[in-house]
């Protein structure tokens, strides 16, 4: 009998708020060390935690966009550990009586839809940062503090492709949403992966997590290690020890980092210092009136504005592009045409760049700018490509001045064409009668010259009616 | 010593009126301290640093300037209490030379209603403990009789207090350490509702049940010191919104109509012969002054004990783990890694009581045991609260002994905690309640001990507390 994996993924992403989740520190990446700093993150004698409605509403918006039951009453709980990043020797978070309850997301895998449900969403704190040096270990206690929704999923992926699906999915909503930046070499998104293996028709195995996976490439490197290991395991007659694995993106593979056994007792207690969180439905209600239009439904949109499924979901894959998209329609109304561009050179662009570094910084503006001189024939596609590469660095690049710059207006005048054609096709008959024969892969050639003699200037759509006005 | 004999509310009224300097009261304040340095109240002083502000404070009522509540009244702060640029020690060598780089909201207040923080007060090790004999730094003696404990863990408070080294300090109470120290030393302090006063800046112990209270000599200074303190703190959640009257408006009320409740369980055999029958005379008195008396059934109080000691060491185990040696505080001179510095830290920097708190806290915490002790201790808390609030639509105040007996010997209870524990009895279940209650003395025994009373209401009654508390202390007051 065949072999069955099962996979369960727990999600921590920062929340993008102004300030920390239980002090009014600033919440920024990347500052001096230990500058965004109080009594309160700092864990001083006597300091205390006051929360912060901001990363509520936050974690509660994100909880509305995959469809969570919002709880009207969850506790923050006491997670106790030492480590010296933890300044309290606490952690923030919630056990019992989570914000958020269910949900779920819809993935597809080579054309195989398939739901995936959440257990809960809750709200917690980050720690702080170790940096160690050769003179021995610092903390930085800047990140310490940071609001962090914990999103955890149901065990109901079955392979690396879903599982990577699934957080592909996550992360576009957290960023339509608009809750969190997602990156992932900041660390501001973070995964772990609980797996097991079980024959076809069996109960499930014993799980393992796996840590430290800090991009989806190496979520799926990690799953295919990991199960084929499970899997070798049971084969020889091993039993698969329940443990904490480590991911060595470098050697790739995983190592024990801990047992069952010398696994932490947490002793969880609800934290005396904040009070049980109230929110009524009137507010979960009022933070529902700012959820912004999700990817289903301006997926809807683009369909019934002429575009083809496909396109919808390429650019509705991400806020990002469907932001844009949206910007550029408004200056430029030829939705086909928009989208044409941009999920062709757009895209092209984008997927040069690592993932994290996947932005769209154009004016969409200026791009609406090169898409009409474009769609009026006033350039034509190599025209039009040459100015774009230059817009794509040069964000204030000027399309109409670049036309002009580079002489790339295109050739409209159809005497001047006509006078290049008649001798292109005078000095090519076999051609010429290659075409009459019906040959319309021909044109090509005719359209191919005609660039050729005129710089690239000329319009492609005259040069093939002139041709064959020319031939007949 | 000239003023220090009188009030609060006395000396202001004379500051007010020119006829003494600030500058005197704090002059005097020191010159008191250092011929009762013995008693081993304070933990640091700030001589220069109070006589300058006082002279500042001196100068602007002088010049007609506005100034606060209590401008130029000299007070101390318990050692847990930070004040920014000060050591806030909390009787631990762990924090020894721990220097707040903040304040707490309480001393905030007091700061910006022109007090003078003149020291602060030694104390039980983090709060925890019943005699003021688990202070790293020596314990503090009872200025009624030098052999004996002046309580705790509030003992230093209570002591530079009842010893006129100031005219008020602040104290905290977790499960008596006000109110115990009070009785024991013959001066009046106060456990307000919890959420009454922030607690931001006060080093947690048990942080569900600790309140910040004043300890002074007269019923209206501690009316007096908790306006200034009380209310809102938008840096601590678990502060009330509830609005602050002013407490000394209802002092000179009297207690005709009032109800006294007396509830047996109270009045155990554990009480001696005499706070009994002091206690038996007050009530008498209360009911000559044209007071109802009404007998009230706390059948769950014997339980609040256990609860508290469950409780209590469950939020201290997680409080203080951030006593690590990694940020501040004592970090042992040699480790070989990580876990052995934690280990070594804290064995080294913590004293046998808190050890003993932090062991149990975190046995009843651990999985497995959670729901057999902190769970059931959680929902045995809500029984006593009723009780309490049914009791109240009975009666306005109750009324009971502060504590069983009188001060005892240095000594005697150090090598017993459950007797030591046992202490805290009748004060502890107030916490529990999270009511307020304030002790105040009643009379003395044989020995010339104070004997302390314990008056209760119902949450956020504070008011109802001192205008019974006053009744009986202007119609003793030639006892004392």
């Amino acid at each position: 009998m065949s072999w069955k994996t099962v996979i369960g993924l727990e999600v921590h992403s920062e929340l993008n708020t102004k300030t920390k989740c239980f002090c009014g520190c600033k919440n920024e990446f990347g500052d001096k060390p230990n500058t965004n700093c109080c009594p309160v993150c700092t864990a001083m004698p006597g300091a205390l935690p006051v929360l912060n409605r901001d990363a509520v509403e936050r974690a509660i918006l994100m909880g509305l966009a995959v469809g969570c039951k919002i709880n009207n009453y969850s506790v923050f709980e006491r997670k106790n550990y030492f480590y010296p990043d933890l300044a309290k020797a606490y952690q923030i978070s919630q056990l019992e009586y989570p914000l958020c309850l269910g949900g779920g997301l819809e993935i597809e895998v080579d054309g195989v839809k398939k739901f995936i449900r959440l257990n809960r969403i809750h709200l917690e704190e980050d720690a702080g940062k170790l940096i160690h040096t050769s003179h021995g270990s610092l903390v930085d206690y800047n990140r310490g503090g940071v609001p962090l929704i914990e999103i955890v999923s149901e065990p109901d992926m079955n392979s690396a492709e879903e599982a990577v699906a699934y957080l592909e999915k996550l992360r576009s909503t957290l960023l339509y949403v608009g809750v969190s930046d997602c990156k992932m070499q900041e660390g501001s998104i973070r995964f772990d992966v609980n797996i097991s293996v079980n024959r076809e028709g069996e109960p499930l195995g014993t799980r393992t997590e796996l840590k430290n996976l800090n991009s989806f490439k190496a979520v799926l490197r990690a799953i295919k290690y990991e199960s084929a290991r499970q899997i070798e395991e049971l084969e020889a007659g091993r039993p698969i020890i329940q443990e904490t694995r480590r991911w060595d993106d470098e050697k790739g593979k995983t190592y024990t980092m801990r047992t069952k056994e010398d696994s932490q007792d947490y002793r969880y207690f609800p934290d005396p210092d904040l009070i049980p969180l109230n929110v009524t439905d009137k507010y979960i209600e009022s933070i529902r009136q700012k959820l912004p239009k999700l990817a289903p439904e301006r997926k809807k949109e683009y369909i019934s504005l002429g575009l083809t499924e496909q396109d919808a979901t390429l650019l509705t894959n991400e806020r990002e592009y469907a932001d844009f998209f949206e910007a550029v329609l408004r200056e430029l109304n030829e939705p086909k045409f928009v989208c044409n561009w941009i999920t062709a050179e757009v895209f092209k662009k984008l997927n040069a760049l690592e993932v994290d570094d996947r932005k769209i910084t154009l004016n969409p503006a200026l791009l609406a700018k090169m898409l009409k001189l474009y769609k009026d024939g006033e350039i034509n596609q190599a025209g039009a490509r040459k100015i774009f590469d230059i817009m794509w660095n040069d964000l204030t690049a000027n399309p109409e001045k670049l036309v002009n710059e580079l002489g790339l207006k295109q050739m409209n005048d159809t005497n001047e064409l006509r006078a290049v054609l008649e001798r292109i096709v005078n000095d090519n008959p076999k051609a010429v009668s290659e075409l009459k024969a019906g040959n319309e892969k021909t044109m090509a050639f005719f359209v191919g010259q005609a660039m050729k003699a005129t710089q690239g200037k000329a319009n492609p759509k005259l040069v093939a009616d002139i041709v064959r006005e020319l031939i007949k | 010593m000239k003023y220090l004999d009188l009030s609060l509310s006395e000396v202001l009224d004379l500051l007010n009126a020119g006829k003494v300097s600030s500058v005197e009261l704090v002059t005097e304040c020191f010159d008191r301290i250092n011929e009762t340095s013995d008693l081993n109240a304070l933990n640091s002083t700030y001589k220069d640093e109070a006589i300058k502000r006082a002279r500042e404070i001196d100068e602007r009522r002088k010049n007609g300037e506005s100034v606060g509540a209590l401008a130029g009244i000299p007070i101390v702060l318990k050692d847990n209490i930070n004040y920014l640029g000060t050591k806030t020690t909390c009787a631990s060598k762990f924090l020894e030379n721990f220097v707040s780089p903040y304040s707490a909201t309480c001393a905030e207040r007091l700061h910006a209603a022109d007090a003078i923080v003149i020291g602060k007060a030694n104390m039980d090790e983090f709060a925890m403990g019943s005699s003021n004999e688990n202070s790293a730094f020596g314990a503090v003696k009872n200025p009624v009789d030098n052999t004996r404990v002046p309580g705790g863990s509030s003992g230093g408070s209570a002591c530079t207090v009842a010893a006129r080294q100031c005219f008020a300090a602040l104290g905290t109470d977790t499960g008596g350490s006000i109110r115990e120290p009070s009785s024991f030393c013959g001066v009046v302090g106060i456990k307000p509702t919890y959420g009454r006063v922030s607690r931001y800046g006060v080093v947690a112990f048990a942080s569900s049940l600790d309140q910040v209270g004043p300890i002074t000599r007269t019923v209206r200074d501690n009316a007096m010191m908790l306006n200034v303190i009380s209310g809102a703190d938008e840096h601590d959640m678990t502060s009330s919104r509830v609005s602050v009257p002013d407490f000394t408006s209802k002092l000179e009320a009297g207690v005709k109509g009032i109800k006294i409740g007396v509830a047996k369980q109270f009045f155990t055999d554990a009480l001696s012969g005499e706070v009994r029958n002091a206690l038996d005379k007050a009530i008498e008195w209360y009911k000559n002054a044209g007071a109802e008396i009404v007998e009230i059934d706390l059948p769950s109080l014997v339980t609040a004990l256990a609860v508290y000691y469950v409780i209590s060491s469950a939020e201290a185990a997680s409080n203080l783990a951030r006593f690590d040696g990694v940020k501040y505080g004592r970090r042992a001179p040699e480790y070989t890694d990580i876990v052995d510095l934690y280990f070594k830290s804290r064995t080294q920097g913590f004293g046998a009581e808190v050890k003993r708190r932090i062991m149990l806290g975190n046995y009843v915490l651990s999985s497995g045991y959670y729901d057999a002790f902190y769970r059931k201790a959680k929902r045995v808390q809500k029984v006593i609260r009723n009780e309490f609030n049914e009791a109240f639509k009975l009666c306005d105040v109750l009324i009971s002994p502060t504590t069983a007996t009188t001060a005892f010997k240095l000594g005697e209870k150090a090598n017993d905690c459950v007797a030591m524990y046992l202490t805290d009895i009748f004060t502890v279940p107030i916490n529990i309640a999270g009511v307020p209650a304030l002790s105040m003395p009643c009379g003395k025994d044989a020995n010339g001990l104070p004997i302390g009373m314990q008056i209760i209401a119902k949450h956020f009654d504070e008011e109802t507390i001192y205008q019974v508390a006053n009744a009986f202390e202007t119609a003793h007051k030639e006892d004392k």
